[in-house]
């Protein structure tokens, strides 16, 4: 009998077996030190070391993203266990699905403020989809295969085990459980089929039909579902900033991104359509701005696994409570193709009076950049972005071909999230380049897992669209505090190419936009290491078009013709306010 | 807005209460009661809240509180026929002279006169809501010392109408 029994330790490791794990990423430290031990001998598991907890929890994420497999994460017990908890709000946010284990002080010490106690359950509490603490050995296993299928199933989302130190040192017998029943969760997978058939007559009825997609689509592993449902429907596709991938970029029932800096037609087209189709998206306030006038004349269907994310914002005609995939599966043989040939005559007017658009000079512009990012990757690369105008002009100008390859942080808005999570995605990743879009402010909030780069050979190509400002805030205090830039200038900046280049990295830099495309066909050439490319921006350039926070479409700013004319924009935004 | 009485079947397990209530603080419900207590299994607790609010924020209470993996049933009573009751302990300042008064209050209320002393007496009483309220009334004339209530405990009923 006691022959069979192992620690605890050991019976996380053969967990992660069964679970078919293949990375794991971490930082160890005291608490966790017999965990590592039984990672000594660990095989088919690759341990990552990051240099940050926050990185390896983003890398995780980034990984989760690229592959649809659940992301691993072993810290240790107070400051390790904290460090992680940006990175869990990212991913209950954006719903990915993720295990992170933490260390945790000896279960007769809980309580006490012991050396590096944290109470990370209470903290992590309202920022996970469940978690646990694992007060028993024999409990452990039960434990860890509910951890992956709480974050794996239905809504996804972040899931803690804090395991205490004499747990895990303690023995017992190992049976991982093939089933696992929880009575209080049963996430729904069918849609209701009188729901499907109330939501069929709207689509039938409809002339004007937009599809508003989101990321759960791309959760669901339902691309291909949409493109049938769209295609069959001849509906106009518009994406979040999540969903973006989840219908090919180049199509040409795509709009684009929709929301406060989406394109002037998909915001239009939803603005005027008769039927609204919510697909796995959640009527985040970046997309309706103010719900009262979100898409005011259209009957609207919602599709979502989330109970609770129906009706949260916006009252809808048709709730489908399911699996996007399955729901689609059945709906879409049951509708017919749409009379939308004038619907796309307008559309395609709007379009062309009203396209995203940039002048192209000497100087280097963001939007070139992504652009011939684009064209050199044939929109196939995974890109991940960070948060600012970076992030916008990525999700504007990458026409993401394939789902799965545009990562961000959508909800948390997290900053210094694209390098880590590219991290994560490289891993995953092997057949398709990996990008990073990075801000000057951003990339110095992560930029010390350019070590784990670099130690693990990823290619990853970094690219920081270098403007010299916290761009983003700026634009907010150009537009919205009389250009009163406070705490916004980043003029002391590194030079990136030498950082790049002191931890093993390959390092470029330019202010000219005729070097972009040869830098970054020099960079693709580089396959064993990183490149971290820095490009000098135009400095005081603004996202257009942009709808105020909590603005409708009447207030939509488009490019301004005239600096003048930007003023008056600004000022006529402010009385709305 | 309305008064919605909730009742929820949760793990009786370590922190799960906590869920519920951060769950509420996080997400800026509001509690007008809760109680907590065991149920017929051993293995889930019942807590019955009862919270204050527009029916669309009732709707996400009770969905937030489902999607919580602990929480094995929520049901918003308010919709159903239901018993609910809540115990209440007053210690109300009592002298000589007003004393026999009290007890008849007490009486009328079909309360309970737990605990006398010189100067006060604790009485103990259960009933819905308005009756518990009531009586409070009636006593404050003479000065409330101390109160202390469980919250409103609340069941669904097996047959329509009043037993
Ligand atoms: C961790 C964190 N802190 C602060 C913010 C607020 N914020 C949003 S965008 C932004 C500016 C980002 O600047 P940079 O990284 O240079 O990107 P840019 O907008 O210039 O492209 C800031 C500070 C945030 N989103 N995340
Ligand atoms: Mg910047």
């Amino acid at each position: 009998m006691s022959t069979n029994e192992v620690t605890g330790a050991e019976i996380l490791v053969k967990s992660l077996m069964e679970e078919n794990v293949e990375y794991i990423f971490g930082y160890p430290g005291g608490a966790v030190i017999g965990v590592y031990d039984a990672m000594h001998d660990m095989s088919h598991i690759q341990h990552i070391l990051t240099r940050h907890e926050q990185g390896a929890v983003h890398a995780a994420e980034g990984y989760a993203k690229a592959t649809g497999k659940v992301g691993v994460v072993v810290v240790t017990s107070g400051p390790g266990a904290t460090n992680t908890v940006t990175g869990i709000a990212d991913a209950y946010m954006d719903s990915v699905p993720i295990v992170v284990f933490t260390g945790q002080v000896a279960t007769h010490l809980i309580g006490n403020d012991a050396f590096q106690e944290a109470d990370i359950i209470g903290i992590t509490r309202s920022i996970t989809k469940h978690n646990f603490l694992v007060k028993e050995v024999k409990d452990l296993a039960w434990t860890i295969k509910a951890a992956f299928h709480i974050a794996a199933t239905g809504r996804p989302g972040p899931v803690v085990v804090d395991m205490p130190k004499d747990v895990m040192a303690s023995k017992t017998a190992f049976v991982y459980p093939k089933e696992i029943k929880m009575r209080g969760y049963h996430p729904f997978y069918f849609g209701h089929m009188g729901q499907i058939n109330k939501a069929v007559e709207i689509i039938n009825a409809s002339k004007k039909p937009v599809l508003y997609v989101g990321g759960g689509v791309v959760n669901s592993n339902a691309s291909n579902e949409l493109f049938n449902l769209a295609k069959k429907l001849n509906a106009p596709v518009a994406m979040t900033l999540m969903g973006l991938g989840a219908f090919p970029g180049d199509d040409e029932l795509s709009l684009g991104m929709l929301g406060m800096h989406g394109t002037w037609y998909s915001n239009k087209a939803v603005d005027e359509c008769d039927c609204l189709v919510a697909i796995g998206s959640r009527f985040d306030d970046r997309v309706t701005g103010n719900p009262a006038h979100f898409s005011p004349q259209s009957r609207k269907v919602h599709i979502d696994i989330d109970p609770a994310a129906i009706s949260k914002n916006v009252k809808v005609d048709v709730p489908i409570v399911g699996d996007v995939r399955h729901v689609l599966e059945r709906l879409t043989p049951l509708v017919q193709p749409l009379e939308t040939a004038e619907w796309w005559e307008q559309i395609n007017d709007w379009k062309k009076e009203h396209p995203l658009r940039y002048e192209n000079g000497p100087e280097i512009r963001a939007q070139y950049v992504i652009e011939k990012i684009y064209e050199l990757t044939k929109g196939e690369a995974v890109v991940t972005s960070d948060v600012g105008q970076n992030q916008m002009w990525t999700a504007q100008f990458y026409k993401f071909k394939n789902p799965r390859s545009n990562i961000t942080s959508g909800g948390l808005g997290t900053m210094g999230f694209s390098f880590p999570a590219s991290v994560g995605a490289a891993f995953g990743v092997k057949d398709r380049p990996v990008f990073s879009i990075n801000g000057d402010g951003g990339i110095q909030m992560n930029i010390q897992e350019l070590t784990t780069a670099v130690g693990n050979n990823l290619p990853i190509k970094i690219v920081i669209l270098d403007n010299g400002y916290l761009g983003m805030v700026r634009q907010w205090q150009d537009l919205f505090y009389k250009k009163r830039y406070t705490h916004v200038s980043l003029g002391t900046n590194p030079d990136f190419a030498k950082i790049a280049e002191a931890f093993g990295a390959v390092g470029f830099t330019s202010d000219k936009s005729g070097e972009v495309v040869p830098i970054l066909k020099e960079a693709l050439k580089v396959k064993d290491r990183p490149v971290l490319i820095d490009f000098r921006t135009t400095e005081e350039d603004n996202v257009w078009p942009m709808i105020p926070s909590g603005g409708t479409f009447a207030q939509i700013m488009d490019y301004p013709k005239s600096v003048s004319e930007l003023r008056m924009a600004s000022s006529h935004t402010e009385a709305a306010k | 807005m309305k008064k919605h009485t909730i009742s929820i079947s949760v793990e009786n397990k370590f922190g799960a209460l906590n869920r519920i209530i951060g769950l509420f603080s996080a997400r800026g419900y509001n509690i007008d009661s809760i109680s907590v207590g065991t149920s017929e299994d051993d293995s889930v607790a019942r807590v019955t809240i009862v919270s204050k609010g527009d029916d669309d924020v009732i709707e996400q209470i009770i969905k937030q509180l489902n999607k919580l993996i602990d929480v094995t049933k929520v049901v918003d009573l308010t919709y159903e026929s239901f018993v609910e009751r809540e115990l209440i302990l007053v210690k109300v300042s009592a002298s000589r002279n007003s004393r026999s008064e009290l007890m008849q209050i007490s009486e009328i209320f079909r309360s309970k006169i737990i605990d006398i002393s010189p100067r006060s007496i604790t009485i103990e009483a259960t009933g819905s809501e308005q009756k518990v309220n009531a009586m409070i009334k009636m006593l404050e004339p003479f000065g409330i010392k101390e109160i202390a209530r469980t919250g409103r405990v609340a069941l669904k009923r097996e047959f329509e109408g009043e037993v």
